[in-house]
């Protein structure tokens, strides 16, 4: 018997028991859209990870000041001034350093025209933008000679622009930031929310030098709050660290045995540890979603096993006429597998439809790829044909004079 | 297209000689008991002849039909079908011998439910590995000789048993085997059909030289045949030519219409 036969017995044999095979199919349906969907859930939260930690730039040390501890009481880090500016600059030397940015922050309120709004105010140095991989939208950034003079030039993140400005060009505008005037030299484009979740584009950068001196004001002059170090390369960022950590103790004057009154911390090895948790709830996701897709290939199995023992007589009658084994074992097996096949492009296109409402209602990043489609029809095949196979087997295995013998 | 070759006429098509059966079955106690059904049978059918194999039920008849069917193995002795040893044939061979060589007719007609009378006529040369369309028209041809091709498109649960036994019959025809085994053929069919059945069964072996072996508990039915075989407990308890067998004239007679 040639196999378009054995299809044609095969669809036939389906198409008799229509609301078998459709709820039989059902469990494939919702097992194939699960692992769709859920893949691509997984995949979009990957995907988001990895651009927000793009977007936060690469190679990146944080360093800020260590922790004070006064009469057994530790303050916490931050909680003393002792990095500088002088410092950021020292390190920013070392040959396997591309820049440094020293920051200081705090808040303002701002006013434009009729509107104020209130936001975090961060004064830094011209190499913050690359470092931070900060694009501009419209402008430019303030320059060295701004921080030197300490000019009053503001750059915008885009929500306050918004806030601000509306519509409006900002660019050439002058704000008031607590009552100072400046003047908005340039807008961000927006980066959206940070890894912890904060709002990265409601902010305003003004050069370091204006901060300290107008704005926020400095209990020690010369501290900052924190400095961004980006290194040259991702493989130097062991030697990096080393390196900043001998630099600082040694301008810090810290004695051998003491501790550091800083903390340098590997930016990019957090990525790292947000990569591989979203990897892992992917995989956590997919495996849920392939327990459905099991579930449907056992109720598949069940199905035909009661197919076959209905159908006994059937057999024995197809054997009569000259069926051998292989044509009994092919249109079982076949049967199987377009429930499979059927049920898995139904299910496709249900978990494509499902991720597109996920992604409107949730508004959240999904990312469906061609390897996902394949995967999730590799697996409902394969459960297909490891489900399918036993019945199959046991109704080719028949003696055909039991199999007509059979009530 | 439906002639047979006769070739073979002559030679002997069936060939059995010392054949045993017999059944393992478990008691209540978990002993195993032998049941022996058939015993030291011989037989020879040869091309051409019209047999009739008779007996009670629990003779034995049924089992040697589904042997003779390749349907079921013996215990022991030998089966000869074409000068072929059926014990040594493959799963796959016996396959291929009950699609080339048997047509089956049965009691209970044994068509595929819910299948149309013309694709239950063609399956048989779709296992043989012929086309769907190809064996469509064969079909259709071969129910157009049987009177039947009006109900070409109709399920079997639409035809009468006449109707059906009829395209049981054209299925059994369609791969134009040499022999014919019917297992109770008429046992669901009333006389007036049965004799018309019968009289199909007679016409083939005669004007196409099938063998026919035919298994019946009604003398009646088996008076058709040209052989008589009567089975009693599993043994032969005689094998004789019959040679006033009924034609549907003498019938008609017996049993006006």
């Amino acid at each position: 018997m040639n196999l378009l036969a054995i299809i044609g017995e095969a669809l036939r044999a389906l198409r008799q028991n229509r609301l078998r095979t459709g709820l039989t199919m059902l469990g494939m349906i919702i097992g194939v859209a699960a692992v769709v969907l859920m893949l691509s859930i997984g995949q979009g939260a990957q995907t988001k990870i990895n651009q927000t930690i793009a977007e936060m730039g690469s190679n990146l040390f944080i360093v800020v000041p260590g922790a004070t501890s006064s009469g057994g009481f530790s303050f916490g880090s931050g909680s003393i001034r002792t990095l500088t500016i002088h410092d950021a600059q020292a390190i920013a030397e070392l040959p396997i350093i591309s820049a440094t940015a020293p920051v200081i922050s705090g808040t303002a309120q701002l006013n434009y025209a009729a509107k104020n709004w209130s936001t975090i105010i961060t004064g830094t140095t011209p190499d913050y933008f690359s470092v931070g991989n900060w694009k501009i939208e419209s402008g430019t950034t303030f320059t060295e000679s701004d921080l030197r003079s300490a000019n009053r030039v503001v750059v915008l993140g885009s929500v306050t622009a918004q806030n601000l400005f509306g519509d409006e060009d900002p660019v050439g505008k002058t704000i008031r930031i607590t009552n100072r005037p400046f003047l908005v030299v340039g807008v961000l484009m927006a980066k959206g929310q940070s890894l912890t979740g904060r709002d990265q584009d409601d902010n305003i950068f003004i050069p370091i030098t204006t901060s300290e001196r107008q704005i926020t004001g400095n209990q020690f002059p010369g501290s900052i709050r924190l400095m961004l170090v980006q290194c040259k390369s991702a493989d130097e960022m062991d030697i990096a660290e080393i390196e900043i950590t001998q630099l600082l103790r040694q301008r810090h004057r810290i004695a051998k045995g003491k501790e550091n009154d800083f903390t340098v911390r590997n930016l990019t090895a957090l990525a790292d540890v947000a990569t591989g948790a979203a990897k892992v709830m992917s995989m956590v996701l997919g495996a849920i979603a392939s327990v459905s897709l099991l579930v449907g290939g056992i109720g598949i199995m069940n199905i035909m096993l009661v197919s076959v023992t209905e159908r006994t007589r059937e057999i024995g009658i197809r054997m009569a006429i000259g069926a051998n084994q292989r044509a009994i074992l092919t249109q079982f097996l076949l049967e199987a597998m377009m429930i499979c096949f059927m049920g898995g492009l139904i299910g496709l296109l249900l978990g494509i439809g499902g991720a597109w409402v996920v992604s409107q209602v949730a508004d959240m990043l999904i990312v469906i790829t061609l390897g996902m489609i394949g995967l999730a029809f590799l697996f409902a095949s394969a459960v297909g044909i490891f489900f399918g196979f036993y019945p199959a087997k046991k109704a080719a295995s028949l003696k055909p004079v039991d199999a007509l013998r059979y009530e | 297209m439906l002639s047979i070759q006769t070739n073979h006429v002559g030679h002997s098509l069936i060939r059995i000689e010392d054949l045993c059966k017999s059944y393992n079955l478990q008691d209540a106690n978990g002993n195993t008991i032998t049941n022996q059904v058939l015993f030291n049978i011989n037989l020879t059918i040869d091309q051409g002849e019209f047999v009739a194999i008779m007996g009670h039920s629990g003779s034995g008849k049924s089992t040697l039909m589904n042997i003779l069917g390749c349907l079921d193995t013996s215990t022991s002795g030998s089966y000869w079908l074409s000068e072929k040893n059926v014990a040594k044939l493959t799963n796959d061979e016996l396959a291929r011998i009950r699609n080339q060589k048997i047509g089956f007719v049965f009691q209970g007609f044994n068509l595929l439910k819910r299948v149309t009378a013309l694709d239950n006529v063609a399956t048989p040369l779709l296992y043989a590995g012929i086309g769907r369309s190809q064996s469509r028209k064969q079909a259709l041809e071969l129910l157009r000789r049987t009177g039947l091709e009006n109900f070409a498109m109709h399920q079997p649960n639409q035809l009468s048993g006449g109707q059906q036994q009829r395209v049981a019959i054209s299925r059994a025809l369609i791969n134009q085997p040499p022999l014919i085994l019917a297992d109770e053929p008429t046992g669901n069919l009333d006389t007036q059909t049965s004799r018309e059945i019968m009289s199909l069964f007679q016409q083939l072996n005669r004007d196409q030289g099938i063998t026919i072996v035919l298994v019946t508990h009604e003398d009646d039915i088996a008076a058709y045949a040209k052989r008589l075989i009567r089975l009693k407990d599993g043994h032969i308890i005689y094998d004789m030519d019959n040679n006033a067998n009924t034609t549907v004239d003498k019938l008609s007679r017996t049993f006006p219409a």
